[in-house]
């Protein structure tokens, strides 16, 4: 009788949980503080975290997908020839009021008009404070944009330069958030432009209270937020860069989400009856890039045997722990057009022998293979992934010296091609394939300094890529990178290692959260059960 | 021989000093590692078992006899890898203050003899490089040579410069106008014959100590360094790089952070007990009567 | 005397100044690339080339010093290359957090290392001296960071009992008004934010203290036994004055000064400890900060931040030379 109470008390309370709660602080610890807030300066996902939170755009990814839907524009329309974009904008939306920012301001087509602008009109007061727009540049906005135009108040009007399938994809991008242009304003008139950087109004789900650099972010709700106020009252974004440490503290409760957990203690924290995980394959991709340009691996067939050399299950299993799937394409399984029909080359050091016979290397040769010194989402030790490389090379006679260089030189070095073999990556930015291919694998790509490390100049591939890059339809689009994929499989410029899989530990009693396949972390729909 | 005298009383002099002996044999276990090696090393440093990864020391539920004090994220043998570290620590300090040491003993010489505008110029050098904190100077110097062993035990000789130099010019300085010093002047010999053979020879007591304590400094220097990941690269089986790669693992393996640690201090208070001990013994001035 | 602060004030200049050509050329000498640092794996020939050039980096090196120079004598230290704040304010934000572990260390340095020197001194060759002096050696040894991590094992992941990083947990929150914790909390009125603040200092406090403490202590016994040795204290001893106030009043007045001096100069020691422990516990303070930006090659903050710690670092001396000089006036002649 009395477990038949129980049960039912529980069914009852189960079914009170499914209703969403307000109220209550919900703390998120994180590996690293963010580096900025603005998010046209921010380059890094600690910074975007954050700016995330203040700032909307006028359209962004639909919540935990890379789909695109309306936010600060309600809709748009596009021109017959592609170059013209008129977005109608949400009317009553309200920047936020704080103890640093108390005017009461409507969005409008200025602030739209301010917040793209200041990062190419060099007649804009803001085009020069904090240096340069690095995402405007890296995303090539100034080959593709002309003009930002307010038409009327809810009314902007965007040209470009040249027809670009991607662009509506860059407009959720972090970097084309929209920030008050009155606060901005008030902060030239004080002399003080860089502390954009460190504060922050928007229209986003919440408002930015204090910051206390290296330790935490203080955020609140915005009770006015145009997508309904977000359940928790308050959010903190607390920095713990040690993950066991982190981890440690999910479990005391002292944090309710966290932020990368180490492989090694995924399983042990989702066996705790306390703390439940979310998971999401990222928009990503590890691999190495052997160099075309370079004896011996302008050979097709040395590249193939390198492929058929390396146990990536192996290495997947044992470096990425479960927190990441072998990879065979260069885009991941999650993006649209991703081909799955392409096979993989197999773990089979018998034919890479014959390849390597076949190519006049019977005796194996000595290469380098170079090393990310930093732990990227891509790939969690680029040292271990290499030294099991290594040890793979080594049983087909190929022997590999681990090169490493800090960061900046590895990629400066890499990017004029002077590695023979290096382990990279790639986390796309838009969640569209052109993003990936074309970047990553094109012909434009491999002009030095390249961000095509391969060096692979592939006449086929480069026109697919091109051809996909202003084609509008979309089912056209998918069937030129399909072919794309095959290709590159073919001709192997790469080893592709793995997609990442990422996790976010958190407190049974939290609710709502999803990952956005972007690497954004957004709060506004989670909640917390009391 | 004079001299032997003087050498059979410091060795009576040492062993009577008990912390000294302690001192003597910690660093005597610590060269043996790093003399044989390969012979009492159980595994490769480097050599990983993918299979045995994170074990406990062999006395906890869940270790290995094969394994002594456990193995690490990548199922290397801890106890072989502290072994081989052993190697690495005595050429951090033997590196690291033979830099200092070449520098300082010029500079210091140069500055103590000749006095005047080289003094000055010399000793401002010094200043400047003695109002930047050590541990900073040697991590901007590495952050700009680059993150390896090599360049940490360059940039912690070169941070050591500074300290010979005073002490050697503060020694010379006093010993210049000596009776011994004028009359081997008299006797026609030359600048670099007085300095080098005549003076610096009667100022080897505090270069010793100094030297033996810069040896102790360096290897904790060197940890430091190679824990920030400014220093030794892994797989090198540094001590200071294993604790930097063993903090993701202090709720999970903490066996990891424990033992190399203990290395590090062992090694550290050894050279620190000799030095001290060779301080009471060479200059009792130094210490109490 | 006053001729002597003016000698010792102008002789300041030039090691300033070399300090900043030193740091300036050696960080602009690196082979890094703070431009390709700075985008990442994002980095585009565009991008790189407008970075370049908005950092000044195409111009000759001279000419960046110059300009370098001029900025730092009209106050402007620069701006991060990372976070786009000028490097002062960064400073100032973390400033604080340093000093106040600091302070804290010092302080149980000051009271473990005087008390354990004086009993040592006084029991002189007892047990009690024996392992103070071997546990003082053994702290002058230790590597603050491992000292650290095994402090987090026992006291934060084994017993649960204190917390392992940051200065405050996350349901208190303070107002900044001196940016000390501990005494914003108190001006708070909020006892229970004081005790949770006091809870996160004490283990990066103790790692940082550990050789500072060690060194004291040393000090302290040398500096005691060799005051005890002087006549005037067998007089005091021989006029039958208790052997505890003869210690407390006569030899510790006199054995102090040398003492006091190694405090004052142990800032180096301090901020060398500060470094490694802030990143043991990541504190948010100065060491930390200069590590990462040493890890992100921003170069302004670390010229600048060299500057600015140099700076203090010789004004420390410049104060503790002086004091000195005031009290013992035959320094001043030699």
């Amino acid at each position: 009788m009395k477990k038949l109470l129980l049960a039912v008390l529980l069914l009852i309370s189960s079914v009170a949980f499914a209703a969403p709660q307000y109220g209550g602080t919900l703390v998120f610890g994180r590996g690293g503080d963010s580096s900025t807030i603005d998010p046209a300066h921010a380059t890094d996902g600690e910074s975007f975290y954050a700016s995330t939170a203040v700032y909307d755009n006028l359209v962004q990814f639909k919540y935990g997908t890379t789909e695109i839907e309306p936010a600060l524009a309600t809709s748009w329309d596009v021109s017959a020839d592609g170059l013209e974009y008129i977005f109608h904008l949400r009317k009553g939306v309200k920047f936020h009021k704080t103890n640093y920012f108390k005017q009461d301001v409507e969005l409008s087509a200025d602030d739209v008009v301010f917040s793209l602008k200041r990062q190419f009109d060099p007649a804009n007061p803001y085009n020069k404070v904090g240096g340069a727009y690095e995402y405007w540049s890296a995303m090539d906005m100034d080959n593709i944009v002309k003009d930002v135009v307010a038409v009327d108040k809810y009314t902007v009007k965007i040209t470009l330069k040249k027809k670009e399938a991607p662009f509506i994809a860059n407009m959720a991008m972090d970097f084309a958030s929209i920030v008050s242009k009155a606060f901005a304003d008030e902060l030239l008139k004080k002399g003080k432009a860089e502390d954009l950087n460190r504060l922050a109004i928007g229209t986003g789900p919440f408002k930015l209270d204090k910051w206390i650099k290296d330790d935490r972010m203080i955020f609140s709700a915005n009770e006015e937020y145009w997508d309904g106020k977000p359940y928790v009252k308050k959010l903190i974004f607390k920095v713990i860069p040690n993950n066991s440490v982190r981890a440690a503290e999910l479990k005391t409760g002292a944090i309710h989400i966290m932020d990368f957990p180490n492989p090694e203690e995924v399983a042990e924290l989702e066996a705790n009856p306390k703390i439940k995980l979310v998971r999401q394959e990222g928009l990503n991709v590890g691999y190495l890039a052997l160099n075309t340009e370079k004896k011996p691996f302008d050979d097709v067939r040395v590249r193939q045997a390198v492929n058929y050399a390396i146990n990536k299950a192996e290495i997947v299993k044992a470096i990425y722990a479960g927190l990441g799937k072998v990879a065979k394409n260069p885009i991941p399984p999650t993006m649209w057009s991703y081909n799955d029909e392409v096979v993989d080359y197999d773990y089979n050091p018998e034919k890479a022998k014959a390849l390597l016979k076949e190519a006049g290397l019977e005796n194996g040769f000595e290469t380098d293979l170079w090393a990310m010194p930093v732990p990227r989402p891509y790939n969690p030790n680029g040292r271990k992934v290499a030294e099991a490389m290594q040890a793979d090379l080594a049983k087909v006679g190929i022997k590999a010296k681990i090169v490493s260089y800090d960061w900046s030189t590895y990629l400066n070095k890499t990017k004029m091609g002077e590695h023979q073999m290096c382990l990279l990556g790639w986390t796309g930015d838009n969640g569209d394939p052109d993003n990936f291919l074309y970047t990553l694998l094109s012909k434009a790509a491999a002009v030095k300094p390249a961000q095509n490390f391969a060096m692979w100049k592939d006449d086929e591939f480069t026109s697919l890529v091109e051809k996909a890059k202003v084609t509008t339809d979309v089912a056209q689009r998918t069937e030129l990178y399909k072919k794309a994929q095959v290709v590159f499989k073919k001709e192997a410029p790469w080893v592709t290692i793995a997609n990442s899989i990422v996790v976010a530990p958190m407190l049974a009693e939290i609710n709502g959260f999803k990952l956005d396949p972007v690497g954004k972390r957004r709060f506004h729909k989670v909640w917390i059960a009391k | 021989m004079k001299n032997d005298n003087r050498f059979l009383e410091f060795v009576k002099q040492f062993k009577k000093n008990r912390s000294a002996i302690l001192g003597f044999f910690i660093v005597a276990i610590l060269v043996i590692f790093a003399l044989f090696a390969p012979l009492i090393a159980t595994h490769m440093p480097i050599e990983q078992e993918l299979t045995n990864r994170l074990l406990p020391p062999m006395w906890e539920e869940g270790g290995i006899a094969t394994h002594i004090l456990g193995t690490d994220d990548f199922g290397r043998d801890l106890f072989s890898r502290i072994v081989y570290g052993a190697r690495i620590s005595i050429m951090i300090g033997a590196i690291s203050v033979s830099i200092s040491l070449a520098f300082g003993l010029i500079m210091g010489v140069f500055a103590g003899y000749f006095g005047g505008k080289i003094d000055i110029i010399i000793m401002r050098l010094v200043d400047i490089m003695l109002s930047i904190p050590a541990i900073l100077l040697a991590i901007v110097i590495v952050a700009i040579l680059g993150p390896s062993l090599m360049n940490a035990m360059i940039a912690i000789g070169i941070v050591g410069v500074p300290t010979y130099a005073r002490i050697v010019r503060a020694s010379v300085m006093s010993e210049k106008n000596k009776e011994y010093v004028i009359a081997s002047r008299v006797n026609g010999s030359n600048d670099v014959r007085l300095m080098f053979q005549v003076i610096l020879p009667n100022c080897t007591t505090p270069i010793i100590v100094q030297a033996t304590m810069g040896f102790a400094s360096a290897v904790l220097e060197a940890a430091g360094l190679s824990f920030l990941g400014l220093g030794a690269q892994p797989p090198t089986p540094e001590w200071g790089a294993m604790l930097a790669d063993s903090l993701q693992y202090i709720t999970t393996a903490p066996w990891m952070i424990f033992y190399p640690g203990l290395a590090i201090f062992l090694t550290v208070l050894g050279f620190n007990l000799i030095g001290d001990g060779l301080m009471d013994v060479l200059d009792p001035k130094l210490k109490e009567k | 005397m006053f001729s002597y602060i003016i000698k010792r004030l102008l002789w300041s200049v030039p090691t300033l100044f070399g300090v900043s050509l030193l740091v300036f050329f050696m960080v602009h000498l690196s082979p890094g690339d703070p431009a390709m640092t700075l985008l990442g794996d994002h980095a585009s020939k565009e991008a790189v080339e407008k970075v370049r050039e908005e950092l000044g980096l195409n111009k000759p090196l001279y000419e960046q010093y110059i300009t370098y120079i001029q900025k730092v004598l009209q106050g402007d230290l620069g701006n991060s290359i990372k976070t786009k704040q000028s490097v002062l304010q960064e400073f100032k934000e973390r400033f604080p957090a340093t000093v106040e572990l600091a302070v804290v260390a010092m302080i149980l340095a000051i009271i473990f290392g005087i008390g354990a020197g004086i009993i040592s001194a006084i029991k002189r060759y007892s047990v009690f001296d024996y392992s103070a002096m071997f546990v003082a050696l053994a702290g002058v040894s230790m590597p603050v960071f491992w000292l650290g991590l095994v402090l987090i094992y026992f006291f934060s992941v084994k017993l649960g009992i204190l917390p392992v990083s940051g200065r405050l947990g996350y349901e208190f929150y303070v107002e900044d008004v001196t940016g000390f914790y501990l005494i914003d909390t108190l001006l708070a009125n909020d006892i229970e934010a004081f005790w949770d603040a006091l809870k996160h200092l004490i283990m990066p406090a103790i790692a940082l203290g550990t050789i500072p403490m060690a060194i004291i202590a040393r000090m302290t016994r040398a500096s005691m036994i060799e005051v005890m040795k002087e006549d005037y204290i067998r007089t005091a001893k021989a006029k039958g004055c208790s052997h505890f106030s003869v210690v407390m009043i006569h030899a510790l007045r006199n054995a102090m000064m040398p003492v006091i001096t190694v405090i004052g100069l142990m800032l180096g020691t301090l901020f060398a400890g500060a470094i490694l422990t802030e990143t043991t516990f990541s504190w948010p303070g100065i060491g930390k900060w200069i590590v990462n930006a040493v890890y992100q090659r921003d170069f302004p903050i670390i010229q600048s931040a060299t500057l600015i710690i140099a700076t203090m670092f010789i004004a420390v001396n410049l104060i503790v030379d002086l004091l000195y000089a005031l009290i013992n006036p035959k320094i001043r002649l030699s």
